[in-house]
Formats: C-alpha cells, sequence, structure tokens
C-alpha cells in the first residue's frame, strides 16, 4: 500500500516511515511543508496520506488546508490528519466533503500502533478513523438531547465506537459481544435517531457523523 | 457622532432645556448659598465635614444632572472628571479638596446661577408672550373690557384689534423658536465646557488608570507563570519521570521476564499517553492552538462547538489582532461560556462578535436563572483584569431570572 507522510518534525517524520515501513507500507514521499505535500499528493497519487496538521511555512493548519484542497481537486482521496489537539471544527470540515476516505487522530493515538496501523488501513480502503477524543465531544454536546438521552448506555457506547469508524466485527471484538448483537444495537440506534439504515458501514458513519454534527 | 448644529434641536427640546435649565439654576442658587454656609462655619468644627459631605457632594449630584442634560443636548456624553475615591479618610476627602474639577464645578455654579434662570425665564416667558397673542381673540372675549388689554405697546380696544395682535403672536414665536436654539447650545456648551474633564485631569487619570492595570498585569502574569511552572513539575515531568523508570526496569527485566518486560512498558506507554494530555491542556490554557490557526473568529467557533449548552454564534468579520487581544477576548468567552455551563441553568447561549469602526464588541448571553456576579472574585474578575490591560470594558447585566448578558467593548484602532 503506497502512502504519502507529511511531518515537519525530522524526528517523528522518520519514527512514522519506520513504523508504516515496518507494516508493509510503501513510503513514496515523505515532505515536510503544505506545498511540498499537495505535489506529492498530486505526482504520487498515493493510496492513503497521513499529515500533520500543522506544517511550516505558517505552522497553523497547514496541513489541513493542503489535504482538503488536494481532495476538491481529487475527489476521495484517502487522507489521515494527525494532530496534537483535536477540534470537532476541524473534524466537521474534514467530513464535508462526505466522499469519505477521512481520518483525524491525536498523535498521541500512534503510540497504539496496531491500532493506528488499523485505522490508516481504514481511511485507505475509503472507510473513517475519528479520533475518540472528538466522538466524546460531540456526544457531550446536548444538542440533540432528546433523541440520545433515549439511548441505553450500551447503545451509546455502540454509537460512540461506530461514529470512530470501526467496523461491526471490530465494534463487536471491542465489546465481547456477537457481531449479531452489534448489529441489532446499530438497528436499534438507527432507529432512534430517525436515520436510514444503511449496509455501508462507510456511509452509516458519514450519517452518524452528520447527525452528531448537526 | 451628531452634530447639533446641524438641525437635529427642535424648537421643542430647545425650550424644554432652557426651561428645566431655569429650573436647575434656581437649584444651583441653593447650592451655591449652601455652599457659603458650609465655607462660613469653617472656623468652626463642623465647617470641614459639612463642605465634605453636604456641599461638595450636593454640587456634584447638581453637576451631574447638568453633564447628563448637556451631553444628550449636544449628542455626545459629557464625562465626569472625578477621580475614584482613594483608599483611607484623609487620602479621600484630602483628594476631593485637591481635585481641581471640584473648583471647576464651582465656577460653573456661579455662572450657571445667572444664565440659567436668565435664559430660561427670557426664552419661556417670550413662549407664553407669543401664545397669549395667538390667542388674543379668546381673551378679548373673556377679559372685562374696562381693565383693558395691551399687547406689545398696543391697546386691545375692540375684536379687529384682538385679531391685528394673532400675527405680532406669531412673530414672537418666531423669535422664540429661533432665539432658544443657540441660547441652549450656548447653555450645554458652557456646561461642558467647564463641566468636562480637563486635558490635564484626564491625564492625571489616565496614568493612574495605567499604573493599575500595569500592575494588575503583571501580578495577572506572574501568577500564570507559576501556574504553569507548577502544572509542569507535577504533571508531565512527574509522567516523564515515571516514564524513564519503567522503561529501565523493563530493560533490566528484558532478558530474564520478557513478561514482566512487557508490563513494563505498557506502563510506560500509558504515562507517555497521561503526559500528552496534561501538556494538551496545558498549552489551550496558555494560547489555544486554534486560535492560532484561525484567528479569533474560527476560534470561537470552535468554541461554540464544544460548549455543553448548545451556542447561537454570530462572528463578523474582524481581520487578525494583535496575539494579546485575540487571546483576551478568547478567554473572555470561554470563560463565560464555562461559567453558563457551569451555573447558569441555561439551555442556550449567544456569542456575538462584531466591529465597529474601531471598536470591537464581543456579547456572550444566555437564557439562564441570571444573578452572575463579576464582583465575587473567581474567572470573571481575572477576566476584567486582563481587558483592563487593553483598555477594554466588561459590563456584565443579570437580573435574577436571567437574561444575563455579558458585553466587551475593546478598542482596536
Amino acid at each position: 500500500m503506497r502512502v504519502v507522510i507529511a511531518e515537519d518534525l525530522a524526528l517523528l517524520r522518520d519514527g512514522l516511515t519506520r513504523l508504516l515501513s515496518a507494516h508493509d507500507f510503501e513510503v513514496v514521499a515523505a515532505v515536510e511543508s503544505g506545498e511540498e505535500l499537495v505535489g506529492a499528493l498530486l505526482t504520487h497519487r498515493p493510496d492513503v496520506a497521513v499529515v500533520d496538521v500543522r506544517l511550516p511555512p505558517t505552522f497553523t493548519n497547514e496541513g489541513l488546508w493542503a489535504a482538503l484542497e488536494v481532495r476538491r481537486q481529487v475527489p476521495g482521496l484517502p487522507v489521515l490528519i494527525l494532530s496534537q489537539y483535536v477540534e470537532a471544527l476541524y473534524a466537521r470540515e474534514l467530513l464535508a466533503d462526505a466522499a469519505g476516505g477521512v481520518g483525524y487522530l491525536l498523535k498521541d493515538r500512534v503510540g497504539d500502533i496496531a491500532q493506528f496501523v488499523d485505522a490508516v488501513r481504514r481511511v485507505a480502503a475509503g472507510g473513517t478513523a475519528m479520533d475518540p477524543e472528538v466522538i466524546a465531544a460531540l456526544l457531550a454536546r446536548p444538542q440533540r438531547a432528546e433523541p440520545l438521552a433515549g439511548l441505553t448506555p450500551r447503545e451509546r457506547e455502540v454509537l460512540g465506537l461506530m461514529a470512530e469508524g470501526r467496523s461491526n466485527a471490530a465494534i463487536a471484538q471491542r465489546l465481547f459481544v456477537t457481531e449479531k448483537a452489534v448489529d441489532k444495537h446499530i438497528g436499534h440506534i438507527l432507529d432512534k435517531l430517525g436515520l436510514a439504515p444503511s449496509t455501508s458501514d462507510h456511509r452509516r458513519v458519514l450519517a452518524v457523523l452528520a447527525y452528531l454534527n448537526a | 457622532m451628531r452634530r447639533p448644529w446641524a438641525g437635529r434641536i427642535r424648537p421643542w427640546s430647545s425650550l424644554g432645556y432652557l426651561l428645566v435649565g431655569g429650573l436647575t439654576g434656581l437649584g444651583a442658587w441653593v447650592a451655591l448659598l449652601v455652599y457659603l454656609f458650609c465655607l462660613a462655619s469653617f472656623p468652626f468644627l463642623v465647617g470641614v465635614p459639612l463642605v465634605l459631605f453636604v456641599a461638595i457632594p450636593m454640587v456634584r449630584a447638581l453637576a451631574n444632572v447638568e453633564r447628563s442634560r448637556a451631553g444628550r443636548l449636544l449628542g455626545t456624553p459629557v464625562e465626569r472628571p472625578y477621580r475614584p475615591a482613594r483608599r483611607g479618610m484623609l487620602a479621600r476627602y484630602g483628594g476631593i479638596l485637591a481635585d481641581p474639577p471640584s473648583w471647576r464645578d464651582l465656577a460653573w455654579l456661579w455662572v450657571h446661577t445667572v444664565y440659567g434662570p436668565a435664559v430660561g425665564l427670557l426664552v419661556g416667558g417670550l413662549w407664553a408672550v407669543s401664545l397669549i397673542g395667538i390667542t388674543m381673540p379668546a381673551w378679548y372675549a373673556v377679559v372685562p373690557d374696562h381693565l383693558g388689554i395691551d399687547y406689545d405697546g398696543l391697546r386691545v380696544h375692540n375684536l379687529s384689534g384682538a385679531l391685528l395682535v394673532v400675527p405680532l403672536g406669531v412673530l414672537n414665536a418666531i423669535v422664540a423658536a429661533l432665539v432658544a436654539r443657540p441660547l441652549a447650545l450656548g447653555e450645554a456648551y458652557l456646561a461642558r465646557w467647564l463641566l468636562r474633564p480637563t486635558a490635564g485631569s484626564r491625564l492625571a487619570q489616565r496614568v493612574e488608570d495605567l499604573s493599575v492595570s500595569r500592575a494588575q498585569t503583571v501580578d495577572a502574569r506572574a501568577a500564570e507563570l507559576r501556574r504553569i511552572e507548577r502544572d509542569l513539575h507535577d504533571g508531565a515531568q512527574a509522567r516523564l519521570v515515571s516514564l524513564t523508570m519503567s522503561l529501565g526496569l523493563a530493560e533490566e527485566v528484558l532478558q530474564t521476564d520478557p513478561q514482566a518486560a512487557a508490563r513494563l512498558l505498557a506502563e510506560a506507554r500509558g504515562s507517555a499517553g497521561s503526559a500528552l494530555t496534561e501538556l494538551r491542556d496545558l498549552v489551550r490554557g496558555i494560547h489555544p492552538p486554534v486560535l492560532a490557526d484561525r484567528g479569533l473568529p474560527g476560534a470561537l467557533e470552535a468554541l461554540a462547538l464544544r460548549s455543553a449548552v448548545p451556542v447561537e454564534s454570530h462572528l463578523g468579520p474582524v481581520g487578525r489582532l494583535p496575539a494579546p487581544v485575540e487571546s483576551a477576548l478568547y478567554f473572555t468567552a470561554a470563560e463565560a461560556l464555562t461559567n453558563i455551563a457551569k451555573h447558569s441553568a441555561a439551555t442556550r447561549a449567544g456569542l456575538g462578535l462584531e466591529r465597529v469602526g474601531d471598536v470591537l464588541h464581543l456579547e456572550i448571553s444566555d437564557d439562564g436563572k441570571g444573578g452572575a456576579d463579576p464582583g465575587r472574585g473567581g474567572g470573571l474578575a481575572g477576566i476584567a483584569g486582563r481587558l483592563d490591560a487593553f483598555d477594554g470594558r466588561m459590563t456584565i447585566t443579570s437580573p435574577p431570572g436571567g437574561p444575563t448578558v455579558l458585553h466587551v467593548e475593546l478598542p482596536c484602532g
């Protein structure tokens, strides 16, 4: 699987390269600025890009802008954004085009290598990987308190994992239940929130995130 | 700014101004007499307290009435020049006596005792006379003939004479309307000239304000640095120490007990994760990254998204501002929204940002139970101090039962 990495700190750039290479990714480019990133993504057309949100020259959210810019030209190009902090605002912007293949994770999550690699693969496959902290913030907002309050604690748990972008199988494994049970929970959740049922994991995630973000 | 000479003033408002001016002029007489009486008793023990507690407050109250009247008429408020009361009895009352505005108030008092009643009477009289003239036919009908009526030197003998007086009455009214405006403006300008802060007192006041706010800023900075140092020491640094310990132990047992090593490594990762979380929170408290990324409107939007109470935001374009100003406004909004979530029991909040000319307006409102009091210390007091450093002004209206509105004005020219 071909991957482009954008990270301005050499230490972290090398670390990411090493980590992904060790898990059968081919790092085709490792760049350090937003401008280079746009160029690298447009020339290499990788299967996935792992991008630090803060890049030179502005050291603001250059990485996010570059990713959004490229996705305007190449819709759905999978991008996983890494950041020292997460903002629901940025998650919303990443998800706005509804093309899928987006991830937004705290840099800390790289420490859990299995999970991180799984997230990169998920995004490359057109799925979603949202940081639990973003989801927690969205779930804590009482905008839609009414229907959310109608969920059982278990259902809330499932909703959170679903919104992070995890598959039914992964949710089942995480909660020590059968996939069938997860299926049933998700059915109930979508029903209670008034969302259309969908068989595609990714569609469902987008629906849930759109719902939470509203 | 409204320009009073540009026809904003109707004859009626001038008339009203002058008539009330006549009344306050009478008030000025009373105040002046009281003042002189108090001064006369100065050789006696009661003299000083009389001046301090009766005469000066009375003159100031009257002067304040005139300030607000003149301000309304001229379209720009006339500021009060008095310095805030100082601490300590002696300093406080010595300060009042030494305060030049007290003397300027007195000068105005003298002038107003003459000008106020004189022009009030003049214009009021003119209007009364013109009214009588216009209604002369009616007077002619009711006043017995033998009493006779004189109007502007004309003797009214019969009905046609009475009718002839009507245009004279109208003429009087026109004259009254014409003179009322300049006279009212004269009175207001005179009051403004004598009662507003002089350039000198303005400067003195400014220096005093700046010294206070500078001291506050320095204190706040020092306290902030202390807090950061403590947070780093007890938080991230401690975590990193425990991380190195876990790693060292893992290194030791790596060969002999791989299982224990794995456990220690997991522990180490846990410590590193906690350290990162603490550092992140600390950074958010120093300078929120989203503020650096997006400027004030973007950061406020992110804040609204994060708020526990639903926030409706109206964020106008304000351009990039100096970083400390953005930061102060951001933390004001953050503190206010936190307070709303914690204390107000509100179901909705509003967040507004607007730039009008060179002034930034930030408003945070909620539909909660009200009763917020910045005087009780806590976060809002700290915020007010922070805004002071940029000449920002914070006002809170929070009647019991709500709604609460916190408004911040901050010059950004």
